[in-house]
């Protein structure tokens, strides 16, 4: 076994050194890999079996939102150490940003591509808008503030009614489209599928590089002792605040693609569960692992939404008396909880623990690829 | 303070000791000459009921410096736990109109409610959070998240997820006139009950050899621990008492309101614990004093006709609050803060 992984090693070894030194390019082929390989192997049984490559391929592309999500979390979480309660505040702020300008109620028809950004920019606004006054509390009370906020925000959403036609959201939304030649639609969902890939490929691309820039090190540096850090003449509030204003403006982003995805917004798609679910996405995939919390994600949205579905019809199915009566879609809040508690207890570093954090907790010990 | 330049005559420490109570006063005049006798005592009964949940919050926050985020979920799972009790105990009924059964009844929903809620309230402080009592602050807290949504489902699966009755034992048409107006009974039960179990409190941690043990730990846990005070002991009585008032809480809220549901504890509890900031946390005066303040503000807002806008306006002062008085209204009693 053990021969065979170090001829595997050495096979590959140029390739992984070009990647190594590559890494963007490394990022794209690799995402690019996995998207292809993901709807061929639910070709095949028993995946062919549980939904059409259609269903498949619009629960990839959740996913994908979803790890994207957690990815821009992982900034403010893993790298710069702040606990965000109210991350779906500004996945909700995107999103009725972009629902604001390109729905019939509000009659206005933007297009889609330019408002990805704008997106990006309202949530910065509004994470430097709450960072600013908040980021020198303590951790634990950020947290609280931050929970505020998020509460705030979708109970502001639900009485506007002037402005956002409250409880029942806004409806309607335009699709993206390339004029010409690609028209996005709900019955076909591979451009979605495509474009989700894009974006996680490029905001992934910019996380990795971000955290090895200036920047990314003044985060380590916080994390890890902020006394230090700035002792060290790091600004420790600019540099929260950039964090801050990095995870928000992703989940802007995030936000205008699920609007324009699911064609509507609503208060209630932004509670506090949507919150905590990328929040356990990032604790279970591992604080400050990129990959990692990603990989989270797509593991929980899997979980919740292709596994426990299929308990169901599987129940259903069989007739099982007690069982049958259990709604098992009702489990996943309690997924989280299970995830937040067992990973805190058991695991803090989480499945895919960061590399750097596990330096941080065994320094003596030297890493496979340490010391080269 | 040392360094007055004036040495205070007994007088104007009659006057300052005076401050607080005066300032409760003149507020609760305001109020009620603003609301009316109605809203007054609706405001008052919220108030009570928070002010139990928000003890919790400010006992736990004060001993071991943690958010405990299912504190509002142990109250949801209170009022379950009273709604059993007393519909297995006393079947389905509406109010009792005997009154020796009816003050029985009621001590033994609300003791048995109590208890369980209290154990409950350990365990959860012994395999969640005990285990990460040395380890970063973040992390207790992200499990106590854990715990709030692992509770809730418990209470979901075991009772379904719909809004359920609840048994009003205290008859909701026994009232009496005050000053041409009618004051039900069933709200100064509440009131009462709430005031008896903070007085008890109070009585708790200012005299008994293990509430000296809790005031000790919040200040300085290794000092105390050198001292004798068995700190795992005094943290777990600590969540014994939070959650068995916790557990009061949702009794009388159940009572009160006639129904529950498993998602009442997520808003509760973050309306508790903004009490409790209110207060200045670690604080058990201020936490009351602050429970009764949210729901002021609460049926205020609800009485000039912005009742959807309440969690918004509570859940700004929290924010508000912890951005630029951390220590809250009265002065926390923690140490290191914020």
């Amino acid at each position: 076994m053990s021969g065979l992984r170090a001829a595997l090693r050495d096979r590959f070894a140029p390739v992984r050194a070009y990647f190594r030194l590559h890494r963007s390019l490394g990022i794209v082929v690799g995402v690019l890999l996995i998207s292809i390989a993901l709807p061929l192997i639910t070709r095949v049984p028993p995946f062919d079996g549980i939904q059409s490559t259609n269903a498949w391929a619009n629960a990839f592309t959740n996913a994908a939102i979803y790890a994207t999500l957690a990815m821009g979390l992982n900034v403010v979480i893993g790298f710069a150490g702040l606990l965000d309660l109210g991350y779906a505040a500004f996945f909700a702020l995107g999103g009725y940003a972009y629902a604001f300008v390109a729905a019939p109620f509000t009659g206005i028809h933007l297009p889609f591509w330019p408002m990805l950004l704008a997106g990006g920019v309202v949530g910065a606004i509004f994470g430097i808008l709450l960072g600013a006054p908040t980021l020198r509390l303590r951790g634990d009370y950020l947290a609280i503030v931050t929970l505020g906020f998020g509460e705030i925000v979708p109970i502001t959403l639900m009485n506007s009614d002037k402005f956002t036609n409250g409880v029942n959201g806004i409806s309607g939304i335009d699709k993206p489209n390339i004029p010409g030649i690609l028209q996005f639609t709900l019955i076909n969902p591979w451009p979605m599928y495509g474009l989700v890939i894009a974006l996680f490929t490029v905001i992934m691309i910019m996380i990795f590089r971000l955290q090895d820039s200036r920047l990314g090190r003044t985060w380590d540096a916080i994390r890890d002792d902020e006394l230090a850090a700035e002792s060290s003449g790091v600004n420790i509030v600019i540099s929260k605040l950039q964090a801050f204003a990095v995870g928000a403006s992703i989940a802007g982003i995030v936000g205008v693609v699920n609007a324009a995805k699911l064609t509507i917004v609503t208060p209630d798609q932004f509670r506090f569960s949507v919150s905590i679910s990328v929040l356990a996405a990032v604790v279970l995939g591992g604080m400050g692992n990129t990959i990692g919390v990603a990989t989270g994600a797509f593991i929980i949205y899997l979980f919740q939404s292709i596994l426990l579905k299929q308990l169901n019809t599987l129940v259903g199915n069989f007739n099982i008396p007690v069982l049958s009566d259990i709604d098992f879609l009702q489990f996943q809040y309690v997924l989280y909880g299970i995830v937040l508690v067992l990973m805190m207890l058991k695991r803090p570093q989480g499945i895919f623990p960061a590399g750097r954090r596990m330096r941080e907790f065994a320094p003596l010990k030297i890493g496979k690829r340490g010391l080269k | 303070m040392a360094t007055a330049s004036v040495t205070p005559t007994s007088a104007i420490r009659l006057v300052g000791s005076l401050r607080l109570p005066s300032t409760i006063l003149i507020f609760l005049g305001l109020a009620f000459a603003v609301l009316g006798i109605d809203q007054f005592v609706n405001a008052l009964t919220l108030g009570a009921i928070y002010a139990l949940v928000a003890l919790g919050y400010t006992m736990v926050y004060g001993i071991i410096e943690l958010i405990n985020f299912a504190h509002g979920d142990v109250f949801m799972a209170g009022s379950f736990v009273a709604m059993f009790i007393s519909k297995t105990l006393l079947g389905s009924t509406g109010g009792i109109t005997d009154l020796p059964l009816l003050m029985v009844s009621v001590v033994v929903v609300l003791l048995l409610t109590i208890g369980f809620m209290a154990i409950v309230g350990a365990v959860i402080e012994r395999l969640a959070y005990r285990p990460l009592r040395r380890a970063p602050k973040l992390a207790p807290l992200i499990t106590a998240i854990g715990v709030s949504f692992i509770l809730q489902n418990i209470i979901q699966f075991v009772f379904g997820p719909t809004i359920m009755t609840v048994p009003q034992l205290v008859p909701v048409e026994w009232a009496i006139q005050v000053s041409g107006a009618r004051v039900p009974l069933l709200n100064l039960f509440v009131i009462a009950t709430s005031i008896v179990l903070m007085i008890a409190l109070q009585l708790f941690i200012s005299r008994t050899r293990t509430g000296r043990a809790m005031r000790t730990t919040s200040m300085d846990r290794d000092a105390s621990s050198l001292m004798g005070v068995d700190i795992n002991r005094t943290i777990m009585i600590t969540f014994l008492i939070g959650s068995g008032l916790a557990g009061a809480a949702g009794t009388v809220h159940g009572l009160y309101y006639g129904n529950t549901s498993f998602s009442l504890g997520f808003e509760s509890g973050l309306k508790a614990f903004t009490a409790a900031v209110l207060g200045g946390i670690g604080n058990t005066v201020g936490a009351a004093l602050g429970g009764f303040l949210i729901a002021f503000v609460e049926v205020g807002a609800s009485a000039f006709g912005y009742g959807r806008w309440g969690g918004a306006i509570v859940f700004s002062l929290l924010v508000i609050f912890l951005v630029f008085r951390p220590t809250g209204l009265l002065g926390s009693h923690t140490g290191d803060r914020a």
